[in-house]
């Protein structure tokens, strides 16, 4: 399945590999937290880019040491209503300054798609049955945010004030 | 009151945008009923017993005379002609079709409306105290903050797929018009020593099916830290409170699980991270903001109008209207208005088109065309001149809505229940129009005083039983309605849960359980000054219980 | 007497556009409860019940879902509260409408 960045489709490069699966060389892979922390030296050995799968009751402070380690943090969204992850999305950002890439695997639905780029996650895998069109239609909705959360989005009190200062 | 700017009316045409693409691919067979349902919601939009219901945001319950017409002519259009004032200071359509919301949305849009997050696992449309603004006792106007929150919850990226619903309050006095201690975040606008205003934080409040008196958390977060403040409340419960079960997914189960001393711990804890970032509030957007609630142009008034007081001394139905349905305003010469929503036998907080109309004129007319909408139910119109009160008084008779019944027991508030929600258990509405029939008289209910009496078709709580001084809760068993009694209950400063009478009565008896109920104080009471809620605290509640079961148990054997 | 008390029922939902209830006639959906199929054995009303899963998939109805009816003399009747208020399409008191009588065309 191809996974969306700013809404347009791009092979998926990452492998996702079960706790039981062996581990192929030269990848870049996923692995569960679980494996992580069971077999982090031999991961670290495989010449692969890693990145570890955190389960939407995961908090990215389990691996906080680690994420210098990991180009990539996968945040489980299980349910669509489960919305843990974008509170771990943004603690990955802004708490722990990580600055590889984040994805949403799971049940992310188009209309969530605007609120996960501006919690911080870069890439998401939506479900196959999708049509990956609407979710890049979905970015086109808003021009107008209010919440500052850290991304490079102006917020409507910025660009109000802004405008006054040009005024002035 | 607040106007949008550009950046607000392009936002709320955007999201109207948004739903009706929803809607379309609801339409088109892209969204199951299962996925639709949440988006749905969190526009405002239920799928009830009959049709389909709206719920439309009035942002801490203040509208202007327009945006009340626009109201009126949906109401018309696509509706039966009527809407449904909440608890929640919205209002609601009960008959819209699905099809038709997203014209809807796009009149409401028209006037600076829309139905964002009046339902849904989000931040909740922001409440206030309905006098904000005209009260001598508050600090500070709190619709400027409720402003500020609003926007700050609108679509909120990280908070709008939380754990369960979340209602945030706000007021500015010692004095509480707004229940705010029932709100999973009650804000009350406090000075402290250096005289500064900032924010005393209640959270974890709440009714349903655990009611919880919200603790206060923590006595003061200045005024600049208000939103970061929010925001690591908000993500503390977004990561940690439950999931696995509906009933224990609100924030004050996490509060009560966790203690309120370690939840404060833990969200000072992530406060301290983001306090210093761009949630900080810069001082020109206050100020931006403030300046739409400047106040109106007042005259100066006379405090003794003598036409006014002539009236008062002549026409007793006029003086008793006055004493029950207005209150002092802040400034000399005007008086706030409520009217009630609540005539004999009506459906409380239903309001007619032509009513609607009417209220708009008068607001127009007599009050610089504002209302406001208020958490009981009832409407304002803020700023009414004394000199006017007479002949606007008149108007409001010629369409039912001058019953002197504010804060009385026929003030009824009453969630919509099983004539239409598809939660309920028992019928509310029905059983408010009974006990208002059985309390007609204004003289009596005037002699019996403030009473609040509040119902809910199910263990939700919509209807506040909780809080009432005298709370009907209705219940199913097998398939029939029955009805809870809880006395004691208070939404005020003073505020304290109900405690249950005894076993539960039927449709036909609640009426005559709640007579007994009010003669029972009459009996007690040391004087018309001690209220009913007084009177329950000094007596406790055996002697309530003592003589509405011995009057029930003398009217079955009777019947018999 | 409990022990062999045949369970009579029917199967409900709501239009999608328009949310009324509705009732499943055997052929067709009906706002009518009394023109509603009673079915006496539970296999049956389950069928009906799969039945109408085709009706969620086109889009028509929403939420089907069993009820209990109890039989009279005059054909079927709702055993709750909340299915009496639905069969009726309306509240149980006098709606006051103002002087609107009808929604208005464009």
């Amino acid at each position: 399945m191809a996974v969306l960045r700013n809404g347009v489709p791009q092979p998926n490069e990452w492998i996702r590999v079960a706790d039981d699966q062996p581990l192929p060389e030269n990848a870049k892979v996923i692995v569960s937290v679980e494996r992580w922390r069971s077999e982090g030296e031999r991961l670290r050995q495989l010449n692969g880019a890693l990145g570890v799968f955190l389960k939407s009751d995961q908090s990215p402070l389990l691996i906080a040491d680690d994420l210098h380690r990991l180009s990539l943090v996968a945040l489980e969204f299980p349910k669509f209503t489960d919305g843990r992850a974008f509170s771990y999305a943004r603690i990955l950002r802004d708490r722990l300054g990580y600055k590889g890439e984040i994805r949403a695997v799971g049940q992310v639905l188009r209309d969530q798609y605007v609120f996960m780029l501006r919690c911080g996650i870069d890439t998401i895998e939506p479900p196959v049955e999708k049509r990956v069109e609407g979710y890049a239609e979905a970015l086109r909705e808003f021009s107008v945010f209010y919440q500052p959360t850290g991304d490079e989005r102006a917020t409507a009190l910025q660009l109000r004030h802004q405008r006054k200062a040009v005024a002035a | 009151m607040y106007r949008y700017d550009q950046f607000d009316a392009t936002f709320v045409r955007e999201r109207t945008a948004q739903f009706s693409g929803q809607v379309a691919r609801r339409l088109a067979g892209e969204l199951t009923e299962e996925e639709f349902r949440p988006l749905r919601l969190k526009n405002g939009l239920y799928l009830q017993l009959h049709a389909y219901m709206l719920r439309v945001a009035i942002p801490y319950g203040e509208l202007s005379s327009q945006q009340m017409r626009k109201l009126a002519y949906i109401a018309r259009r696509y509706d039966k002609g009527y809407g449904h004032f909440t608890t929640r200071q919205n209002i609601q359509y009960n008959w819209p079709r699905l099809d038709d919301v997203p014209a809807i949305l796009a009149h409401l849009a028209e006037v600076e409306m829309h139905a964002i997050q009046t339902s849904g696992n989000c931040i909740r449309n922001v409440t206030a105290d309905h006098f904000a603004g005209i009260a001598a006792d508050e600090v500070e106007d709190p619709r400027i903050w409720a402003e500020v929150i609003r926007q700050w919850s609108t679509l909120h990226p990280e908070f709008s797929y939380l754990p369960r619903k979340f209602k945030i309050c706000l007021i500015a006095s010692e004095h509480d018009r707004a229940a705010m201690r029932t709100h999973d975040i009650g804000l009350r606008i406090v000075r402290n020593a250096k005289g500064e205003l900032g924010f005393a934080f209640y959270t974890g409040g709440g009714q349903g099916r655990t009611p919880i008196i919200g603790p206060l958390v923590k006595d003061f977060v200045a005024q600049e830290d208000l939103l970061s403040y929010l925001d690591a409340t908000l993500r503390v419960y977004n990561m940690h409170g439950r999931r696995d079960n509906i009933y224990k997914a609100r924030i004050k189960i996490l509060v009560q699980a966790l203690g309120a001393e370690e939840f404060t711990r833990q969200v000072d804890e992530e406060w301290l991270r983001i306090k210093d970032s761009v949630l900080k509030l810069p001082e020109a957007e206050v100020a931006r903001i403030r300046r739409y609630f400047a106040p109106p142009d007042y005259e100066k008034l006379p405090v003794y109008v003598e036409s006014f007081e002539d009236k008062k001394l002549s026409d007793p139905d006029f003086a008793r209207w006055i004493r029950a349905n207005t209150h002092d305003h802040k400034v000399d010469g005007y008086r706030i208005v409520s009217i009630s929503l609540k005539p004999v036998g009506a459906a409380p907080g239903d309001i007619t088109a032509d009513q609607m109309d009417l209220v708009a004129d008068l607001a127009d007319t007599y009050s610089f065309g504002e209302i406001r909408a208020t958490h009981r139910q009832n409407l304002i119109l803020p700023h009414v001149r004394q000199q006017d009160l007479f002949e606007m008084w008149q108007k409001l008779q010629g369409v039912k809505l001058a019953e002197p019944n504010i804060d009385f027991v026929g003030d009824i508030i009453a969630c919509p229940g099983l004539d239409y929600c598809n939660l309920a258990n028992a019928r509310s509405i029905p059983v408010a129009q009974r006990i208002s029939r059985r309390f007609s008289d204004p003289k009596r209910q005037a002699e019996i005083g403030e009473l609040r009496l509040n119902i809910s078709g199910c263990i939700n709580a919509c209807g506040h039983h909780h809080v009432g001084h005298i709370g009907i809760l209705g219940v199913d068993k097998k398939g029939e309605e029955f009805y809870q009694v809880t006395l004691g209950g208070s939404s005020a400063e003073d505020i304290s849960l109900g405690k249950i009478l005894g076993p539960a009565f039927s449709y036909d008896e609640i009426t005559d359980a709640v007579e007994a109920v009010v003669d029972t104080y009459l009996d007690l009471r040391t004087g018309p000054a001690e209220r009913f809620i007084d009177t329950y605290r000094r007596t406790g509640i055996d002697p309530f219980k003592e003589k509405v079961y011995g009057s029930l148990k003398e009217r079955r054997s009777a019947a018999e | 007497m409990a022990n062999d008390r045949t369970v009579h029922q029917m199967v409900t939902a709501q239009w999608l556009l328009g949310g009324e209830s509705i009732y499943w006639t055997g052929s067709a959906w009906s706002e009518s409860f009394a023109e509603g199929k009673v079915y006496a054995d539970q296999a049956a009303a389950d069928a009906a019940l799969a039945e109408a899963d085709a009706f969620v998939k086109q889009r028509k109805i929403v939420g089907p879902y069993l009820i209990e009816v109890e039989m009279d003399a005059t054909g079927p009747q709702p055993t709750s509260a909340r299915e009496r208020i639905r069969a009726a399409h309306n509240a149980t008191f006098a709606i006051d409408h103002g002087s609107w009588s009808g929604r208005i065309a464009d």
